[in-house]
């Protein structure tokens, strides 16, 4: 146990590192972006002097490296400061949102993980029949789409033919949950086709890698049924590369929503970045930016601690 | 008598170069209550798919095409996959080659033991686990109660076979399929095995196929032996009546204990070519692997390090070669001490020594041909090139045996693994080498190619005077080939000498333990054996 804990602390330390880096790439790409807040908030009554004074007022006449080292600092003292377009607190405006995001992330998660390994297991079980290749050109079709294609098929069989779903997901906080879930359930169902076949095909693959190995016709040799084999034998030694998987796939649901979000107007976080980029609202685009950065490198730990803990070898210490 | 298993006319095909080939050609044998039938051959004659076939199994591209196989009266050819798993386990069982692959790294020993009987409904959780211990007892793995209770990689390679012997008895089959059981194991530890082994199946009495290459092995636990060869039967009789009158040229060949060699003298007149000094080594920067290793190789020499795994003899290797430097000590060759890192060694050090090693089918890069595998050193020590590398190449084909017209364009794949290993000779001698290291060259081969390979190297050292640094587990290799021995056990070395001084008592012993357990071929070795440590232990 004791050197998984190291590892853990290393790879926290080196976490921040990586989210440093993030910040200061997010600074420079908003920088570099054609005009900035003063102008587009302004819009049509943009003069040279109400620019001017505008960006006096928000600091934005400092040069690049001290704006970063004074956000930096009343970030790091938890201040996310204000958004620079309409002056609210950034916290403010995004927790609820990353909240639905997440919310949206994890119905789509509980459906697609279960869906996926269980498919995984039928197909490495069934291998090279019917059922399994069936199972592989629907799923890698699926992802062969683009997201917004998806989208627009599921709205125009569920909401616009058959209407038994709404086209737009917008969610309030007076629902209940499975008036919430209802709702939902378009955007979740494409986030689910997106990452599924990824997911199944590596727990396949990985299956099917350890069904080689003396240890599984041992097992055979012991006359235990097939199903038995695979989903005790097999899988438990297949889990380190499908629980990568997994995470890489967890952290694209939380990441890579924006498009599926913009879609459906979902109010979440994706949106809201798509919002302030097009505004170059930094104070916003780097905490959106963060948070999505601290999400992917937190999924991607946790892999890597499960999939210690999944093999006696490393669990154990000596 | 009472005969559980009878197998007829048996025949069985393997998906090979794109046809249906036969491995095993119509095979017919018995098995009685209490007897252990031994098959013996080498690798590709076919005895483990026959073992395998007997519980009606067969490997993934191969099929069972005609034939009966009758377990306890029953067919078991064409029989249900329900049916063939009702008696898996239960009425025959498994014991595998290598038991560290066989058992699951991710459960526990005794649940691996409880799975087929509690699935079964044969017993319970907790009868199953009190019968386990109670079987670990008899077989003497240490600490019987706790020991099931931990995961494989925590057990020896001994105790794990033994463990596989357990389980193979936890639901109290009437056949027990033995596939090398001991094959993996040091000398030390194959003991132990065949031991266990002798115990369940006489004290049980069961039924038992023995799958061996090693005749000396089967001889110790089988009563009747069936030798095989291409998937053919060569010859079957009583164990003692096969070893004392072999009928058939084949089964002689097997028998024929390898001819010892003359150990030449070492005298001061043959440079040494060689030295270690005082060497230490180690891994992780504390333990030490090598302590106070002083090793002294002749021109013309064959010097064998022996030792079971672990014993440190092949890290040895890594730092006289440098690709494992050397803590402290000296190391020189052909009078200069060398550079303990290898990169820093100059290319004339480089080529006057070089390595074959024990698997030659990872050694040779799979996509080239023999051509392009003994040019390489030509050219980069030599710089040959055209006519002048191929005139060389074939002469060196010529030396290793092998027709260079025949040879010359294959591919390495296209090889056996003898084949395969001659050319890794040939490619060590291309470099004009005054000292080759040879790891375990001959332990991945089967007994004939094995001597083969001792005596091309034998004939080679006559001819060029080569010297050779031998790495061995097998007493028998250093028996045939070498002059000088040099004892290693938990990374020094215990004892050394020439070979007639170490063979003939007075031992170190560890040297004593070592000798003492090469399987002799006589059915009452072990036995007696046994008896001896027995009461020396009393």
């Amino acid at each position: 146990m004791k050197h998984v804990f190291r590892m853990v602390l290393k790879r926290i330390l080196a976490s921040v590192v990586t989210i440093l880096t993030v910040s200061v790439i997010i600074f420079i790409g908003v920088e570099l972006l054609p005009g900035d807040v003063a102008e587009t908030v302004l819009g049509q009554s943009a003069t040279p002097e109400t620019v001017k004074a505008f960006r006096k007022e928000l600091k934005l006449d400092l040069p690049p490296h001290v704006r970063y080292f004074t956000w930096l600092r009343n970030f790091v003292q938890g201040d996310f400061g204000n958004s620079l377009a309409n002056g609210r607190s950034v916290a403010g405006l995004i927790g609820w949102r990353f909240a639905n995001t997440i919310f949206l992330a994890g119905t789509a998660a509980a459906i697609a993980v279960p869906l996926a390994v269980i498919l995984g297991i039928l197909a490495a079980l069934y291998r090279n029949s019917l059922f399994d290749n069936a199972i592989s050109t629907t799923t890698l079709s699926f992802i062969s789409f683009p997201e917004f294609f998806i989208a627009y098929i599921l709205i125009a069989v569920f909401s616009v033919q058959f209407n038994v779903f709404p086209s737009l997901a917008s969610i309030s906080p007076r629902m209940g949950l499975w008036e919430k879930l209802y709702t939902i359930l378009l955007p979740a169902l494409t986030l689910t086709c997106i990452v599924t076949a990824h997911m199944m095909r590596q727990t396949r693959a990985a299956i099917i890698n350890v069904l080689a190995s003396a240890y599984i016709e041992m097992a055979d040799l012991k006359g235990i049924r097939r199903l038995r084999i695979i989903i005790l034998h097999a899988l438990p030694n297949a889990l380190s590369p499908v629980i990568n998987v997994i995470a890489l796939n967890l952290a694209y649901l939380v990441v890579g929503v924006v498009i599926v979000e913009v879609v459906f107007v979902y109010p979440g976080l994706g949106q809201l970045l798509v919002d302030s980029v097009s505004k170059r609202d930094l104070p916003v685009v780097q905490a959106s930016g963060l948070i999505f950065a601290a999400t992917y490198v937190t999924l991607n730990l946790l892999a890597d601690v499960l999939s210690m803990l999944s093999n006696p070898r490393l669990r154990q210490t000596h | 008598m009472d005969k559980l298993l009878e197998i007829k006319d048996l025949y069985i095909e393997a998906w090979s170069e794109e046809r249906w080939q036969t491995i095993v050609n119509g095979i017919s044998l018995e098995l009685n209550r209490g007897e252990v039938l031994g098959l013996i051959g080498e690798s590709g004659a076919g005895k483990s798919t026959i073992g395998l076939a007997a519980m009606g199994y067969t490997r993934q591209g191969c099929r069972l095409t005609s034939g009966s196989i009758k377990l306890d009266g029953r067919e078991l050819f064409g029989a249900s996959q329900k049916y063939l798993r009702s008696i898996r386990g239960t009425r025959i069982a498994y014991v595998a080659q290598s038991a560290a692959a066989s058992f699951n790294p991710s459960h526990r020993v005794i649940r691996q033991y409880t799975e087929a009987p509690v699935l079964k409904g044969l017993m319970s959780q907790k009868e199953a686990e009190q019968k386990a211990v109670e079987i670990y007892h008899r077989l003497f793995l240490p600490n019987p109660e706790k020991i099931g209770y931990r995961y494989p990689h925590e057990l020896s390679g001994g105790q794990l076979q033994r463990a596989m012997v357990a389980m193979a008895m936890s639901c109290q089959p009437d056949v027990i399929v033995f596939d090398e059981p001991t094959t993996a194991l040091d000398v030390t530890t194959q003991i132990e095995v065949l031991a266990a082994i002798k115990e369940i199946t006489e004290t049980m009495n069961k039924a038992a196929l023995y799958i061996t290459h090693d005749l000396a092995v089967v001889a110790q636990v089988a009563h009747r032996i069936m030798v095989l060869r291409y998937g053919d039967m060569v010859e079957l009789g009583e164990t003692r009546e096969m070893l004392k009158n072999p009928k058939e040229q084949y089964t002689r060949d097997l028998l024929s204990v390898r001819t010892l060699r003359e150990e030449k003298a070492e005298t001061e007149k043959e440079k040494i070519i060689l030295e270690v000094k005082d060497v230490e080594a180690t891994y992780t920067g504390r333990e030490k692997v090598l302590q106070d290793i002083n090793v002294t190789v002749r021109r013309g020499r064959t010097v064998a390090l022996v030792g079971e795994s672990g014993s440190g003899k092949s890290t040895l290797a890594k730092v006289i070669t440098g690709l494992l430097p050397a803590i402290k000590g000296t190391i020189t060759f052909l009078g200069k001490e060398l550079h303990p890192e290898l990169r820093k060694r100059d290319k004339e050090n480089l080529r006057k020594m070089q390595m074959i090693y024990q698997m030659p089918d990872t050694a040779l890069n799979p996509r080239h041909r023999v051509r392009t595998v003994i040019g390489r050193p030509l050219k980069f020590y030599f710089g040959m090139k055209g006519q002048e590398a191929e005139d060389r190449i074939k002469e060196l084909l010529d030396k290793i045996e092998l027709t260079p017209e025949k040879y010359i364009d294959r591919l390495t794949t296209e090889l056996s693994g003898g084949e395969k290993q001659r050319i890794c000779i040939a490619r060590a001698l291309a470099a004009e080498p005054e000292l080759i290291i040879c790891d375990e060259v001959t332990s991945a081969l089967d007994q004939l190619v094995a001597e083969g390979i001792l005596a091309l190297l034998q004939d080679l050292q006559n001819e060029l005077h080569v010297s050779y640094l031998f790495i061995t587990h097998d007493l028998a290799t250093v028996k045939a080939i070498s002059d000088k021995i040099v004892i290693m056990l938990e990374g020094r070395i215990v004892e050394q000498g020439g070979k007639q001084e170490i063979l003939a008592p007075p031992h170190h012993e560890y040297t004593d333990k070592l000798l003492a357990s090469v399987p002799e071929m006589d059915p009452d070795w072990l036995d007696s054996l046994l008896a001896e440590r027995a009461s020396s232990f009393i």
